[in-house]
């Protein structure tokens, strides 16, 4: 055999496991076009169902007329709330313990809101069936701020008020009014005012965090196709969870589990945008139930736009306060956080407000305190986590904003403002003042590569020059310097404090061992574009000793995959990855006592080493994992069943808290307002590195979507709810034009409670991207008196900062 | 809506003959019609070119386009461009540079770069960045397709000036 006189590093590198960059196994099918999305999936006689939508922000419905709509052609059926009642189906529960209407019942409460569900036998018809459904609409006041939300008679959500008036609490404890969803608060209300109130420098700023939308290329869809002769359902989905919505699914139509089979396909990118549970689903069961026929529902770009996950809508203000030397003491934040209509934020199910109270940063603050209170309004649901950890982004953008101002309040460089501050390294593991352990970091070290290798001194001092040259008139250009440094906190969750709906967020692993060697190993996460067929193969091929090229990945498929709560926040390879180690282990366990048995030698006296386990001292005697795996089926060993496989369900006991330090270094022309980005430097540190090719593709794609949301991508609507970024036309998407090259850079710092010591990374570069773009706009208006403007930072917003700072003049 | 017209295409080499709606979309023929679905749907406005393919030389976003505007007309998408059997050096390119993640883009990328690079075989990266403007990825940050791109520009100098 050829692997027996290969070298031990031969045999390594024909592994392909763990920190090599592996070419993906994914690529051959997708570069031909071969993928396999939902909206590829063709099935006999399968139908197409598109939602009727409100063209109102809130408005009564008085009545709903669907008899010229059921006259076209290939119209087969129009479902309203109606229909829906009997089976209970016109609302739906939200992952965030309130309920929302799957079609309209009585009324809308945004701008986009399924009213009714044509079916029809291709989308032509459907179109042409909305046409006609007549809709009439009595037209309410609209609320589109959370502030005047607070304080409006106005009555958005009628079922959650009592017949008295009264306001019943909430999923998460006392309502203050009507249009109030919950406060939710963290760390020490009284201390940290009496810090602040006595400090000897406080620094307040107030800051919007703008409603953006993951808008994934490929949009949500489904395709539900109920077998009435086996009582089966089948429902194909862009499912980020695919065993949560079976769960979901289950719940809300009675269909036992079992007869449930729910498939994520190739899905077109997630983001966050494929977590939740949609209308668009729940009406496609129902339509399939009806008609006995397949039924598919494909979003199309202004769908999912309107109506379908936004993120963030945060309005935050915050106090730092701290010594004269710039020891911060204490940090206070509020928000009040716009949710929309109903509350649909996906986190889980004990924190409302995501990981906000992650807020403190990589920073060693004392004292601190931490409110949010939920609006209500008259915008889309949503709420989920766009590229990061349950709020994370928001949190993080908070603190490196504060650390900005408190700098400015101290006449302090930031960057050393940071370093004075970071939580230090024997620290560690580090319990931050709103509750969170830190598991592993070291902060100084990635701060000082980072900055010499940017040369920040030098960049400081262009930067004072370019400003003498403005005032001086020779340039229109001015110089922001982006700083920020993050902590992620990823990896949900423990089950203690960590569940959706009730259900834990553990995750799986199961691997069967083929008799000739070769794997196939099943989890219940499910890659959007992340790789995991490579990189999954990539840890079992270091922990069982056959190459990643002999093991297939599988995910997506219920009936198959173990459960596991799927893919988002980051959380596949801290708890998904966790569990295909500690599979492998028990693989590799079984290996070693059928290895001793065939080397005739106690199991104590092997040991593993690469692909094969060898006597202890006398390294010529082995048997390579193939030959344990031929053995393991076809050789019987006293005491022992046949057969090599293990499953492994991991409940991590701690978060992860991967870390990184960017800079960011931009000119800005005041006159047109246009950022040109000269320079971006990522240093991650996500803990022990799987794939670098795949970790250095993931910071690129987050930091473009961070560089996305900072510099113009937004959610707006005007007075009347009207979404006026429905389309790509007004919703920004940078192109390659306008994306620069990113320079990356890493530390590691593994995790030391995480079987291979990985943190998980995908979404570390858009949590510390945003603020680094932001600042680097900030910061080029600094010497000019600018404290804090509000994101997004395009053209327009950015030559108003000039104008308002007087640059034009 | 039952004045159908009579079309005739040929797509990836094959003649196609049938009666559509003049309001058939040139995405849906070749999706639903004639279930080639590497070019996909992103927005319907012309604007992320998921839907890119190739007509009588130049690259059109088939999700703006009606069918009847395409009659007579020779259609290549990604499945016209290379298979398992023989790769084109874009496709190879993308794979080996990484240049792809969730691969909802890839097909219409590739096919807009096969153009591109008939168009300016020797690119600049800033010409690389213009030309693929109207492609738009969502995972990869560009980077890695422009590496990709360049890579197979030298490729198929390459092999092209062995070939003379």
């Amino acid at each position: 055999m050829k692997d027996e006189v290969d070298t031990r590093e031969d045999r390594v590198a024909n592994l392909k496991g763990m920190g090599c960059s592996r070419k993906r196994v994914e690529d051959a099918r997708f570069t031909q076009g071969k993928g396999n999305y939902v909206d590829d999936i063709k099935l006999d006689g399968m139908l197409f169902g598109d939602f009727v939508r409100s063209p109102y922000a809130h408005a009564r419905i008085t009545s709903i007329n669907t008899e010229a709509a059921l006259k076209v052609p290939g119209v087969l059926a129009v479902l309203t709330a109606a229909d829906l009642e009997p089976l209970g189906l016109h609302w739906m529960p939200t992952l965030a313990g309130d309920k929302q209407m799957v079609l309209a019942d009585g009324k809308v409460l945004f701008q986009g809101q399924e009213v009714a569900f044509v079916v029809a036998e291709d989308r032509y018809a459907a179109a042409d069936g909305i046409e006609l459904v007549e809709v009439e609409y009595e037209e309410l006041p609209v609320i589109v701020d959370p502030f005047e939300a607070l304080q409006s008679d106005v009555v958005l959500r009628e079922d959650l008020v009592g017949e008295d008036g009264s306001i019943p609490a909430g999923a998460h404890g006392p309502r203050k009014h009507h249009n109030h969803i919950f406060t939710w608060e963290a760390g020490d209300k009284a201390p940290t005012e009496e810090v602040i109130a006595n400090a000897e420098v406080v620094a307040e700023e107030s800051m919007y965090y703008h409603r953006t939308h993951p808008c994934p290329l490929e949009t949500c869809g489904c395709v539900a196709s109920m077998d009435k002769v086996n009582g089966k359902l089948t429902l194909w989905g862009t499912f980020q969870a695919p065993h949560a919505i079976r769960t979901v699914v289950s719940l809300i139509s009675g269909i036992e589990e079992h007869n449930i089979r729910v498939i994520s396909p190739d899905i077109g990118g997630g983001f966050g945008n494929k977590v939740g549970a949609y209308p668009g689903y729940v009406c496609s069961v129902v339509a399939s139930i009806v008609t006995g026929k397949p039924v598919k529902w494909i979003e199309d770009r202004m769908d999912n736009l309107m109506t379908t996950a936004f993120a963030r809508d945060y309005h935050m203000t915050g106090k730092i306060s701290a010594t004269k030397e710039g020891k911060i003491t204490g940090l206070h934040c509020h928000v009040t956080a716009d949710h929309g209509g109903f509350d649909a934020c996906a986190d889980p199910t004990k924190f409302p407000a995501g990981f906000m109270n992650i807020c403190t940063g990589s920073y060693d603050i004392p004292t601190a305190f931490l409110e949010v209170d939920g609006v209500y309004t008259n915008k889309a649901p949503g709420g989920v986590s766009y590229r990061c950890s349950f709020r994370v982004t928001e949190a993080v953008y908070f603190i490196e904003r504060m650390i900005e101002v408190l700098a400015i309040k101290l006449n302090m460089d930031a960057a050393e403002l940071r370093r004075i501050n970071f939580i230090k390294k024997e620290q560690f593991p580090y319990t931050a003042a709103l509750g969170w352990e830190y598991d592993s970091g070291d902060y100084h070290t990635a701060w000082e590569k980072a900055l010499t290798t940017v040369d920040y001194e030098g960049l400081r001092a262009e930067q004072a020059q370019r400003v003498e040259d403005f005032k001086a008139g020779k340039t229109r250009k001015l110089m922001g310097i982006g700083l920020s440094f993050f902590t992620e906190i990823v990896g949900a969750g423990p089950v203690k404090n960590c569940d959706i709906l009730g259900l834990g967020m553990f995750d799986s692993c199961e691997i069967r061992i083929h008799p000739t060697g070769s794997a196939i190993a099943r989890l219940g996460t499910i890659s959007q574009g992340q790789g995991h067929a490579t990189t999954f193969a990539q840890i079992l091929a270091s922990e069982i000793g056959l190459s990643a090229d002999s093991i297939t990945i599988e995910e997506g498929d219920t009936d198959t995959a173990p459960y596991g709560l799927g893919t988002y926040g980051s959380r596949s390879t801290p708890v998904a990855g966790a569990a295909t180690a500690m599979a492998g282990r028990k693989i590799r366990a079984k290996a070693q006592m059928i290895a001793a048995y065939l080397l005739e030698v106690h199991d104590n006296d092997v040991e593993f080493d690469v692909d094969r386990f060898v006597v202890k001292g006398a390294p010529e005697k082995f048997k390579t994992m193939k030959e344990i795996a031929f053995a393991a089926y076809n050789q019987a060993i006293p005491g022992l069943e046949p057969g090599l496989e293990a499953v492994s369900y991991y409940d991590p006991p701690n978060m992860t808290y991967p870390f990184g330090a960017y800079v960011c270094v931009m000119d800005i022309d005041v006159d047109t307002g246009v950022p040109e980005i000269r320079r971006f430097y990522a240093l991650d540190d996500c803990g022990t590195r799987i794939n670098p090719m795949i970790i250095e593709g993931q910071v690129h794609g987050g930091l473009t979507e961070a560089l996305a949301v900072a510099l113009g991508q937004e959610i707006a609507y005007d007075d009347m709810g009207n979404v006026k970024t429905g389309t790509l036309m007004d919703f920004f998407l940078p192109t390659a034009w306008e994306v620069p090259n990113y320079e990356t850079d890493f530390t590691v710092t593994p995790s030391p409670h995480h079987p291979i010591g990985a943190k998980g990374v995908g979404e570390s570069p858009h949590v510390g991207g945003v603020p680094c773009f932001s600042n680097a706009v900030q910061d080029a208006f600094r010497p000019f008196g600018n404290t804090h403007t509000n994101m997004p930072h395009d053209h327009w917003r950015i030559w108003r900062t000039a104008n308002e700072l007087g640059l034009h003049d | 809506m039952s004045n159908k017209m009579h079309i005739k295409l040929n797509v990836n080499g094959k003649d196609e003959e049938f009666l559509a709606e003049p309001r058939e979309l040139l995405i849906y023929t070749l999706r639903e019609r004639l279930n080639i679905t590497g070019p996909h749907i992103g927005c319907e406005t012309s604007h992320c070119g998921a839907c890119t393919v190739t007509i009588d030389g130049k690259s059109v976003k088939s999700c703006t386009m009606f069918v009847a505007q395409a009659s007579g007309k020779a259609v290549t998408t990604i499945e016209g461009i290379g298979g398992p059997d023989a790769l084109h050096p874009l496709q190879e390119a993308f794979k080996e540079h990484h240049g792809l993640q969730c691969g909802y883009c890839t097909p219409g990328m590739i096919t807009r770069a096969t153009k591109l690079l008939e168009e300016i075989p020797n690119p600049t990266e800033e010409e690389i960045r213009f030309g693929m403007a109207g492609n738009i990825c969502r995972c990869t940050g560009y980077q890695n397709i422009v590496k990709s791109i360049q890579a197979a520009a030298t490729e198929m100098n390459a092999a092209k000036e062995a070939a003379e």
